[in-house]
C-alpha cells in the first residue's frame, strides 16, 4: 500500500503533466496551465514540437454567441502539412477537430462551442513528423459545451438531419459547406451524445481530397470554409460521412452552374 | 474589448496606486449630469463606447421627464449603483424624486437600475416584461463578467407594469406610446406631446454603432420608417447625443441596410465569419462609437442566417 504522500504525488502525476516530464518542454506563450498535460496527452508528448508564428490561429477576443465561436486556422505558411489538431486548453472535452487538408490548402474556418475562457491551439504537424503549434485566446462568459442543442427543443431536427448546404467557389479557391447535426455533447442532462464523427471530401470520381474528423464541441449544423490552390479547385465536392448512430451522410457542393 | 485578464491587470493596477492599503478599493461611483433638452425634459447622456471596466457601463441615454407629483424616469441604467445615482440625481431636480418609471426595452443597460425604484410603478410594454423575465439572469450574468465591481448588489427586477401603445398620461404628462420591434422584440419610443421630443430607445443610435444581439433588421426598418414620419422635434437615441435634425434615424437606417447588404454578399462570395469581420469598415461606419466591436458583434448575431437563407443545398 502507497504511504499518504507518495499517493498524493502519484495522483498529481496521474492527473497533470510536469514540463520536467515532458520530452520536449516548451515555454507557452499563453502562459495555460494545461498546455503541458495537452502537449503530452493529445499530441502524445512528441519528440519534435515548438510553438510557431506561421500556424496562424484568429478568433474573436470576446465569445459573443458561446456555442458558435468562429475559428480560422492558417498555416499556408507551412509545406507539407499532413494534419491540423485543434483544440481548446480548457474544455470539457478538449479536442474540437482534426482536419487532413490532402489536395486542399493547410487552412480552415469553422465554429466551435466554448464552455469558458481558454486558449485555443491549432497543432500543425508535417510530414517530417514536427508539430508546430499556433494559440490564440478567447474570453467567454461559459456554458456553450453544457447547454443542450437547439434541435433538443425543436420538432423537425428529424426532417432536416443530415441536409447539407454549401457552394464551391473556384475562381477564390473556397468551399463553404453546412450539415444540419445536433451534434449534442453529452454533457447537457439526460442528452446523449450525437455527432457527426468523420466527413470526406472527395471529387466526382471518388478520389480523397481531404477529410475532417469532428468531436463533440464543434458547433451544431457543423459550418467549415474549405480553401483550395484557386488553378486546381474542383467544380463539384461530394461530401459524405457517418454519425455515432450510424446515419449516413452524403451530398454534392459545386460552382454556381455546375451541371455534372 | 476588455477581457477579465485586462480587468484583473486595472485592480492590479489601481491596488499598486495605493501604497499600504493595497487590499483596499475606492468605491465605485457614476458621475451624471442632468442635460436639460427642453421644458422639463433632461437627459443623462451615456459615453458612445461598449461596456467597459472605465465606464461602468454607462453607456445609455436616460430621460427624466417632469410629472405633476415628482419626475418621470425614461430606463434606469446597467447596475444598482448606477440607479441610486440616477435617484440622487432626480432629487436635485425635483425634491419629491422619482414618481413614475418606463423602461423602452429589455436590454440590462436600459433597466438594470429598476430595483431602486421597486416602489415605483415600472411601465414596460408586454412582451418588453416577459423578455425581462425570461432573458434577464442571463444577461445579468454577463454584465457581472463585463463590470465587475460596478455591478454590486445588482439584483434583476424587471418592469412590472404593462404599458398600451397609444395616446396616454403618465403622472401628467401627455404621451403618446409607439409599440414598436426590430432592435429586440418589442420597443417602446415615446413621442413627449408638449415638446415634440421622440424618446426612441435604441431604435435609434446616433454616432453610435447599433447593436444586434435580439435583432430582426426588417422590422427595424419598418420601425425607423414609422418614426421618421412622426417629424418630431428632435429625437433623443437610445445611445448618442440629442439630434434636432433627423439626421440620427437616417444614420440608422443607412447602417442597417449597409450591415444586411455586407453579410448577404459576403455569404454569397463564400466568405467565413472570422474574413468578414475582418472586412474594413467604410469610413461613415467606422467612426461610430464601439466599432469595430459592434461590427463584429453583429457578424456572430446574424451571419449564421444569413448564410443558411444564401448556400444552395447540397442533397
Amino acid at each position: 500500500m502507497l504511504k499518504p504522500l507518495a499517493l498524493l504525488f502519484s495522483l498529481t502525476v496521474g492527473t497533470a503533466a510536469f514540463a520536467g516530464d515532458l520530452r520536449t518542454p516548451l515555454a507557452d506563450p499563453m502562459q495555460s496551465g494545461m498546455w503541458t498535460y495537452h502537449q503530452k496527452e493529445l499530441l502524445g508528448d512528441p519528440e519534435r514540437i515548438g510553438f510557431d508564428a506561421r500556424v496562424i490561429v484568429s478568433a474573436p477576443d470576446n465569445a459573443e454567441d458561446t456555442v458558435n465561436v468562429p475559428l480560422l486556422v492558417d498555416a499556408t505558411q507551412l509545406d507539407d502539412v499532413e494534419e491540423i489538431l485543434i483544440f481548446a486548453d480548457y474544455g470539457p472535452i478538449p479536442h474540437i477537430l482534426t482536419y487532413y487538408p490532402g489536395s486542399a490548402e493547410p487552412k480552415i474556418a469553422l465554429r466551435f462551442k466554448i464552455d469558458q475562457a481558454t486558449a485555443i491551439r491549432a497543432s500543425v504537424r508535417t510530414s517530417d513528423g514536427a508539430w508546430h503549434v499556433g494559440s490564440t485566446y478567447v474570453d467567454a462568459a461559459g456554458g456553450g459545451c453544457t447547454a443542450a442543442s437547439h434541435a433538443y427543443a425543436s420538432d423537425d431536427w428529424e426532417q432536416k438531419l443530415g441536409n447539407i448546404h454549401g457552394k464551391v467557389w473556384a475562381d477564390s479557391g473556397r468551399a463553404r459547406l453546412i450539415v444540419d447535426h445536433p451534434m449534442d455533447t453529452g454533457l447537457a442532462d439526460g442528452i446523449p451524445v450525437f455527432i457527426i464523427q468523420s466527413l470526406d471530401i472527395s471529387d466526382v470520381e471518388g478520389a480523397q481530397l481531404a477529410r475532417l474528423e469532428l468531436h463533440e464541441p464543434v458547433n451544431e449544423d457543423p459550418a467549415f470554409t474549405l480553401y483550395f490552390p484557386p488553378a486546381s479547385t474542383p467544380d463539384a465536392l461530394r461530401i459524405s460521412g457517418r454519425d455515432n448512430n450510424g446515419n449516413v451522410i452524403d451530398g454534392l457542393i459545386t460552382v454556381a452552374g455546375y451541371n455534372g | 474589448m476588455i477581457t477579465r485578464r485586462h480587468a484583473l491587470c486595472l485592480i492590479g493596477s489601481g491596488a499598486a496606486s495605493l501604497p499600504g492599503l493595497s487590499h483596499a478599493q475606492a468605491r465605485l461611483t457614476y458621475e451624471l449630469t442632468p442635460k436639460p433638452v427642453a421644458q422639463g425634459v433632461w437627459m443623462i447622456e451615456g459615453s458612445t463606447d461598449y461596456f467597459t471596466m472605465e465606464n461602468g457601463g454607462a453607456i445609455v441615454n436616460c430621460v427624466l421627464l417632469q410629472g405633476d407629483s415628482g419626475l418621470i424616469v425614461v430606463d434606469t441604467g446597467p447596475s444598482l449603483r448606477f440607479g441610486e445615482a440616477l435617484h440622487r440625481l432626480a432629487r436635485t431636480l425635483d425634491i419629491r424624486g422619482v414618481s413614475e418609471v418606463v423602461n423602452t426595452h429589455h436590454h440590462p443597460d436600459h433597466f438594470f437600475g429598476n430595483q431602486v425604484f421597486a416602489g415605483q410603478p415600472i411601465r414596460a410594454l408586454g412582451e418588453t416584461i416577459g423578455l425581462a423575465q425570461a432573458e434577464g439572469d442571463g444577461f445579468a450574468d454577463n454584465m457581472y463578467r463585463l463590470l465587475g465591481d460596478w455591478m454590486r448588489g445588482t439584483e434583476v427586477t424587471p418592469p412590472r407594469n404593462v404599458i398600451e401603445g397609444g395616446d396616454t398620461t403618465i403622472d401628467g404628462r401627455a404621451l403618446t406610446i409607439l409599440p414598436l420591434s426590430g432592435h429586440t422584440g418589442a420597443d417602446m419610443a415615446i413621442l413627449d406631446q408638449s415638446t415634440g421630443i421622440l424618446i426612441a430607445g435604441d431604435l435609434v443610435f446616433f454616432n453610435r454603432a447599433p447593436t444586434t444581439p435580439s435583432a430582426d433588421l426588417a422590422q427595424w426598418q419598418s420601425s425607423l420608417g414609422t418614426l421618421a414620419a412622426l417629424r418630431p422635434a428632435a429625437v433623443l437615441p437610445g445611445h448618442g447625443p440629442l439630434d434636432p435634425s433627423g439626421d440620427a434615424i437616417r444614420q440608422t437606417s443607412a447602417y442597417l441596410d449597409w450591415l444586411a447588404d455586407t453579410l448577404t454578399r459576403s455569404a454569397e462570395n463564400g466568405l467565413d465569419m472570422i474574413e468578414v469581420m475582418q472586412s474594413p469598415l467604410p469610413k461613415r461606419f467606422a467612426a461610430m462609437g464601439a466599432q469595430p466591436q459592434e461590427f463584429q458583434r453583429s457578424v456572430s448575431h446574424l451571419f449564421p442566417d444569413v448564410e443558411l437563407s444564401v448556400l444552395p443545398r447540397g442533397n
